[in-house]
């Protein structure tokens, strides 16, 4: 037997027997009710995708032109149905449906799949592995610095379905990359269920800014699984933005900093409205000599929602440290926020800290503003798009204004 | 421009003005002194019309218009502006924001670049708003704000607090910047200042003086000799006057 094979067949096996492993944290999903979604049809172009299609891709940050972009991705329910690589790039990156990558480049399987997530995690990840999955593959080649954005978009247009997806991505020794990955609904999809698995292999002196931004709707249900691997000098940075309803979702994603001088900042802006039950954390793990991090929450809380905004450094290293700072506002009286920082060290050296806040926005300083003559509304929305300071993200300008703007407009929207 | 008839304010239920009654014509400046909980900021906060200062009897009138019951907002725009003694800091919104805003509001058209230069303030406008600012740099945001916002009714509490030996000079010429004293005649802009020290009328000239004690004006004069009887006296005077 092959070792792809045994490694494959040590995979299922685990799977089956996590298929019924609760994850720790967030409301236990039956998979059962959802069903698998059907084949949708490739297009040659974004432009040529239905009108609802391209805006519901475009407001989870896809630029359909693709003018901005270095590279593109796009799955529509189960089907790989776009990608391209702008000319100008093609020796710096690849972009793949992972199936296709795995069959042209079978060590990647033994490398790189279920490497940074552990397939048994939880019944999700072992769905993930025993059932029908696509997603992408990016690889951006040694020594390449890709100066415009990969966008990837995932996307799901059927009611009470799952989509499954299994990403890697891979930034090679000395190579600098973005990637914004927008998940999203066409517009009649109420309910069903996103599973994405996402792992990321950062190495030596390379550095990856990853950008997730979803867009849900009030009865969907979300459980991505991510972790990212850093080697020497390596820098990871994860952005996560959720700024619409949802009716679950429940994420911990990981970065495990073994090289030396590795780093990771994990951004994440959570905007709470109706009755979305958010459970996003972060957990930060220092193996490498001299590795940090730092997580930085900023969190709203509206109607009835709840968040739950959790914060893990782990520290096994001496010359390590990291930084944990959590801040909620909690503007409904029917919402609740928790703040969970955990700090665990195993290393006398190690330095590990954290800030956690959470409260209403302050009354004096409304009015301070408002006595500059700014409306009481003006005011509040001044204050909360301050406080979801989009720079924390540290995007390019294009992409920190569009997310401002729709920031903006999930205020107006909500007030 | 501003009439306060038998004002009488309560903060959290306590009666802190008792029956005030003051008149600032057009481009009058006048200052209020008086010992430490006599009511000057009080009656300052109620004509800016802060929600916590409720007003139980009497009126405010403003260019006209009764405004004992206008909210905040409304009165400044209408046209009244506060230096504040001790800010808020408000993480998130920059000092440059909130000028910006001031600056196009009402029909202003105020170069806030300029004004910051003056201030000695282009490097804390991309910063969150007083948030770790130092008491002098408290006054100079406070004072720039101002300027964008050109109130027609400046009231200034304690606008020397907390400043050092180098600031109050530039403070006290901006002052006069934002009262426009540069003007003989035809001058619009009035003012109440609140003066503990006050170290401020070496660099700003007023025109009448009130000394406020347990929530009432005990005393009113030219600025300078209420000033003068204060200085040499403190408010023992002022208590057998009552």
């Amino acid at each position: 037997m092959s070792i792809e094979l045994k490694y494959e067949d040590e995979l299922k096996e685990r799977a089956i027997k996590a298929l019924d492993k609760k994850a720790t944290y967030g409301e236990d999903i039956d998979l059962s009710v959802f069903e698998e979604p059907d084949e949708s049809e490739a297009v040659d172009e974004l432009s040529k995708l239905p009108r609802e299609i391209q805006e519901a891709a475009i407001a989870s940050g896809m630029d359909t032109s693709e003018a901005n972009r270095s590279g593109s991705f796009m799955q529509l329910d189960h089907t790989v149905i776009y990608r391209n690589i702008q000319k100008a790039y093609g020796d710096k990156l690849e972009i793949m449906d992972i199936n296709d990558a795995m069959a042209k480049y079978p060590e990647i399987r033994e490398k790189y799949w279920w490497r940074a997530v552990k397939v048994d995690q939880d019944k999700y990840t072992a769905f993930s592995e025993l059932h029908d999955v696509h997603g992408y593959f990016i690889r951006v080649f040694a020594g390449q610095k890709v100066d415009k954005p990969i966008q990837s978009c995932l996307m799901l247009q059927e009611n009470a379905r799952v989509q499954n997806v299994h990403n890697v991505i891979i930034v090679e020794e000395g190579a600098d990359a973005q990637v914004i990955t927008g998940c999203s609904l066409a517009p009649k999809v109420e309910n069903g269920l996103h599973l994405g698995i996402s792992e990321f292999f950062v190495e030596k002196n390379a550095k990856l800014t990853f950008t997730m931004i979803h867009n849900w709707a009030p009865e969907f249900h979300v459980r991505p699984r991510s972790a990212a691997v850093v080697g020497d000098n390596g820098v990871f940075i994860n952005n996560y933005v959720l700024l619409k309803p949802v009716r679950s979702i429940q994420s911990f994603p990981s970065a495990r900093l073994v090289g030396k001088n590795s780093v990771a900042a994990f951004n994440s802006l959570l905007y709470g409205l109706e009755n979305s039950n958010i459970d996003v954390g972060s957990r930060i793990i220092l193996e490498g000599e001299g590795s940090s991090g730092q997580a930085i929450s900023r969190a709203i809380v509206n109607d009835s929602s709840k968040i739950y905004a959790r914060g893990a450094l782990e520290s096994k290293q001496d010359d390590s440290r990291a930084h944990l700072d959590c801040r909620g506002i909690l503007m409904s009286p029917h919402g609740m926020m928790y703040a969970v920082p955990e700090l665990l060290s195993e290393a006398p050296g190690s330095y590990l800290s954290h800030e956690a806040a959470i409260g209403p926005i302050a009354e004096e300083e409304v009015q301070y503003l408002m006595s500059r003559g700014l409306t009481k509304d003006e005011a509040v929305s001044l204050i909360t798009r301050g406080f979801m300071d989009v720079k924390i993200l540290g995007l390019p300008k294009m992409l920190e204004d569009y997310i401002s703007e729709m920031i903006e407009a999930t205020q107006k929207e909500s007030m | 421009m501003l009439k306060i008839d038998n004002l009488h304010v309560s903060v959290d239920g306590k009666p802190i003005l008792k029956g005030i009654d003051l008149q600032v014509d057009e481009g009058e400046t006048h200052i209020l002194l008086g010992p430490n909980g006599g009511g000057k900021t009080t009656l300052l906060m109620s004509i800016l019309g802060m929600p916590r200062y409720e007003v139980t009897q009497g009126r405010i009138i403003f260019k006209d218009r009764d405004i004992t019951h206008m909210a905040l907002d409304e009165r400044a725009r209408l046209g009244i502006g506060m230096m504040f003694q001790k800010p808020p800091a408000v993480r998130g919104v920059k000092l440059a924001q909130i000028a910006d805003i001031a600056a196009h509001a009402r029909g202003n058209n105020v170069a806030v670049a300029a004004v910051a230069e003056k201030l000695n303030l282009e490097e804390h406008m991309d910063r969150d708003l007083n948030y770790g600012f130092s008491g002098g740099e408290l006054k100079r945001s406070e004072l720039l704000q101002l300027i964008c916002q050109n109130p027609e009714l400046v009231l200034l509490d304690e606008p020397e607090s907390g400043v050092d030996m180098d600031n109050i000079s530039l403070i006290g010429n901006m002052i006069n910047e934002l009262l426009h004293k540069d003007k003989i005649k035809g001058r619009k802009v009035s003012g109440i200042i609140v003066t503990h020290t006050g170290y401020i009328l070496e660099y700003v000239n007023a025109d009448k003086g009130h000394i406020l004690m347990d929530g009432r004006i005990v005393c009113s004069g030219g600025a300078r000799d209420i000033f003068d009887e204060v200085r040499l006296h403190g408010f023992g005077r002022c208590e057998q006057c009552q």
